[in-house]
């Protein structure tokens, strides 16, 4: 299965994760700073910003682009309850 | 001395202004952490201008009939043409269905933030097509008066907002500056001595969110204040500035000393083992600091010590690290009761760790670990777990833990790499 790395900013951790794998999955599992409400990407409350690595996520869905736009995110922002990875290397940083 | 609230008529708070409300002096205890020894009251109002009357919240729904009563001391349902909730909890929005109901013409206006919970609160035909989302900058047309919203989130829920009317210099705060506090008399300048009440549901309600408390006051402190209406007791119309003062001293950090950053070691122990690990992992910390002062280390035994105290403490940390031997396959109680006790301030970001010693199997450790991740503490690094009596290498552990998370707090963690598979 292709790999990818994510690296958490704010913890100095990266981690080797399989392509599908979504954000939330790991950074709980690994500790870092990004917090969770609803876990179903409507509260925004895992808003993250992506350093680098963006066009390695798969594009957000109608209902995540709504929400970020409804909270006013700002660009390459995702949320981590719904950001899925593909591939590469990623490095995020909560907002 | 006011005269009492009328238990039928709407209560005038200022030009075009009334108070319509409810009294609740019955009860004791509010939304399961709070206490009251003199109940609440359900702060309701009604803004009248030259093309329209705006309600701003409504009521507890056993307490509908009394509000619809004062309502319709001052106006006409169809004159109704907007309804402000600037916090839709329950208490607050209860009887808005209905309200919505009666007064065909009004449009609801609510947060942005509010979208989550108006899908889990109400059934959407009830507001199929009443509804629009207001920010910061935006306003309602009363004709001769405007209301103008302040996006204050988290104050207690995402939703919260501050109604402004300039007109008149009256701020409807919803929770906000509020209290558990029913005094029939309704005016701050006529009710009984209210400010234990006034800094308890700061300390319960707002105290977590202290950053958002101190982004709101940013906000409100420039506006010519007059009247502070909130959602909950009584209405600060003498010397509302004076409120407002008092959660900028409640919200300020506490002095903090030398330290830029301050990391504390809370641990318990049966025979010794558990502390000794404690006194590593501080020397751990300590070694990190180059230069004097740049992390302050704290070393707490929770058997000795005043979980109150420990809370304040916490709120000022940067890093906490918790040290509990195993007992019964739990971690032991005085940890829990100080972990139960921490909802009330903000954790948010704060460095977490744990360690222990421990006889067969050592749950204590990840229990406390996911204890502190729920509660949005950051967790980088893997905790300690020493089998009886601790080792040298079980000791040099516990000084790189130390020494790691002091390393983090100083924004220079030793970076390092893991599989996914590896993470418990």
């Amino acid at each position: 299965m292709p790999k990818a790395s994510i690296t958490f900013q704010d913890i100095g951790v990266t981690v080797t994760v399989p392509a599908g794998t979504r954000l939330i999955e790991v950074s709980e599992k690994v500790g870092a700073g990004i917090t969770y409400g609803c876990r179903e990407g409507e509260c925004c409350t895992c808003l993250t910003r992506i350093v680098s690595g963006h066009e390695h996520l798969a594009a957000p869905s109608v209902l995540e682009q709504q929400v970020l736009r409804d909270n006013l995110a700002p660009r390459r922002h995702r949320l981590a309850c719904q950001a899925q990875v593909l591939g590469g290397c990623i490095v995020v940083q909560p907002a | 001395m006011s005269p009492a609230a009328d238990l039928e008529r709407a209560v005038p708070v200022a030009a075009g202004v009334h108070w319509i409300g409810a009294l609740d002096p019955d009860l004791r205890r509010f939304d399961i952490i709070l206490r009251t020894a003199n109940g609440t009251t359900y702060n309701a109002y009604a803004v009248r201008g030259s093309h329209g009357v705006a309600i701003i919240d409504t009521v507890k729904l056993c307490f509908s009939e009394t509000f619809f009563r004062r309502l319709e001391s001052i106006a006409d349902y169809d004159e109704i043409t907007t309804i402000v909730l600037n916090h839709l909890e329950p208490d607050h929005s209860g009887a808005l269905p209905e309200l919505l109901r009666r007064a065909r013409r009004a449009t609801l206006l609510v947060s942005p933030q509010a979208r989550l919970m108006l899908k889990g609160l109400f059934d959407p035909v009830d507001l199929a097509g009443r509804i629009a989302f207001v920010g910061s900058g935006d306003q309602a047309d009363l004709g001769d008066r405007q209301l103008e919203f302040l996006n204050t989130p988290y104050l207690h829920w995402p939703d919260t907002q501050c109604t402004w009317l300039a007109a008149e210099g009256v701020l409807f705060s919803a929770d906000f500056l509020g209290c558990h506090y029913c005094d029939s008399r309704l005016f701050n300048d006529a009710v009984g001595d209210f400010r234990f009440s006034f800094d308890y549901y700061y300390g319960h309600i707002m105290r977590p969110f202290r950053t958002y408390v101190r982004e709101a006051l940013d906000l409100i402190e420039p506006l010519p204040l007059r009247i502070i209406a909130p959602a909950h007791g009584p209405i600060l119309r003498r010397d509302p500035r004076e409120y407002v003062a008092r959660y900028r001293a409640l919200a300020a950090p506490a002095v903090h000393g030398v330290a830029t950053r301050t990391l504390l070691v809370f641990y318990i122990s049966a025979y010794g083992a558990t502390r000794r690990m404690a006194e590593a992992v501080v020397a751990g910390a300590e070694s990190a600091s180059t230069a004097a002062g740049e992390v302050r280390v704290s070393l707490y035994d929770l058997e000795g010590g005043d979980a109150g105290a420990f809370v304040d403490l916490i709120e000022e940390a940067d890093a906490l690290v918790f040290g509990s031997p195993t007992i019964n396959g739990d971690a032991v109680k005085p940890v829990w009761d100080l972990l139960s006790s921490l909802t009330v301030v903000d954790l948010k970001g704060k460095v977490g760790a744990a360690f222990g010693s421990y006889g067969w199997s050592g749950e204590a450790v990840p229990m406390i670990e996911d204890r502190l991740r729920r509660l949005k503490l950051r967790v980088p690094l893997p905790g300690v777990r020493a089998r009886l009596a601790p080792t040298g290498e079980d000791f040099a552990a516990c000084h790189d833990l130390g020494r790691e998370v002091a390393l983090h707090l100083l924004g220079r963690p030793t970076p390092r790499t893991v599989d996914l598979a590896q993470l418990s």
